[in-house]
């Protein structure tokens, strides 16, 4: 400590190691925070439904996402990515998850919201699998952290099917 | 030191007379040069309070940023009250004050230690000659 020069250096070693200390204890802080989202998905029309000339389904939807997502958010969260993705079984694959729409809440007053859309991404399958197919529609969600860790999670909602024959 | 060219040990005095006034006391709030406040001299006991007075503001700042940042929910808060701790902490212990010299060394007079003869380096190739003998 015996010139000006050391001393402005250990002072910003220790000031940037206590701000990485504080920085993980405000990340560890995030899992006393227990979060109860609730979320709904209604289809209101199916706009088209065919089979591509290469030989793949394509379905359109007019989609009605409403959700609450206040509890997801803490002092320590810079914004929530949330995104609706179709998923189903074929032959082929156990699992087919297709992302219809996605959004970025900024903030906790943003986050109680209800939106009535087309489907953002094309719904394509890969495969003429879909006539008469079961599938979900589940909200999938991250939490982006200020600091630290990012959690994610997701609510299926489920009983939704395609129709028989091409539209 | 049995050279005695006048010239060179009354420089040396006159240069030793100068660094002695560096090591009297001086009151609180003398007035400052700012080139002082970056390159005077610091005793031990100064430089144990500078890292004493680093080590205890951050720590304290650090943990009154962090409780109310939590408790208001604002990270900005946090990072807002340890930024002030930070610039607090480094004006009251990076500058050269002069309270970190209230314990000053006092190193010796070199007219003093030209009284007492210096000590000879070892020469070992003479020492290896008279064990043989």
């Amino acid at each position: 400590m015996h010139s000006f020069g050391y001393r402005a250096n250990a002072l910003l070693t220790f000031g940037v190691t206590i701000l990485a200390l504080m920085c993980a204890m405000a990340s560890f802080s995030d899992n006393f925070n227990s979060p109860s989202p609730t979320a709904e998905v209604q289809v209101l029309n199916i706009n088209w439904f065919q089979k591509k000339p290469d030989g793949d389904d394509e379905v359109s939807f007019t989609l009605n996402i409403t959700a609450n997502l206040e509890t997801l958010f803490t002092w320590n969260t810079k914004q929530v990515f949330v995104f609706l993705a179709a998923e189903y079984e074929t032959p082929k694959n156990a699992l087919n998850q297709v992302s219809l729409w996605d959004g970025i809440i900024p903030t906790k007053e943003h986050s109680k919201f209800w939106i009535h859309t087309t489907n953002k991404y094309r719904f394509i399958d890969q495969g003429s699998n879909l006539r008469g197919k079961d599938f979900n529609l589940t909200l999938h969600w991250h939490v982006m952290p200020k600091t630290g860790k990012m959690f994610a999670d997701k609510i299926a909602m489920t009983g939704f099917r395609l129709p028989e024959t091409y539209r | 030191m049995t050279r005695s060219d006048s010239t060179t040990s009354s420089s040396i005095i006159k240069a030793a007379g100068s660094l002695r006034l560096h090591y009297l006391p001086k009151p609180f709030f003398s007035r400052q040069k700012s080139s002082e406040l970056v390159a005077s001299p610091m005793d031990w006991q100064g430089q144990k309070l500078a890292e004493h007075l680093m080590q205890l503001p951050l720590v304290l700042f650090a943990v009154l940023a962090f409780i109310t940042g939590y408790v208001l929910g604002s990270f900005q808060t946090m990072l807002l009250i340890y930024a002030a701790g930070v610039i607090l902490t480094s004006l009251i212990m990076v500058p050269n004050w002069p309270f970190f010299n209230r314990h000053p060394l006092n190193w010796l007079d070199s007219s003093e230690a030209e009284k007492y003869p210096k000590p000879q380096p070892a020469n070992l190739g003479m020492k290896k000659k008279t064990s043989k003998k």
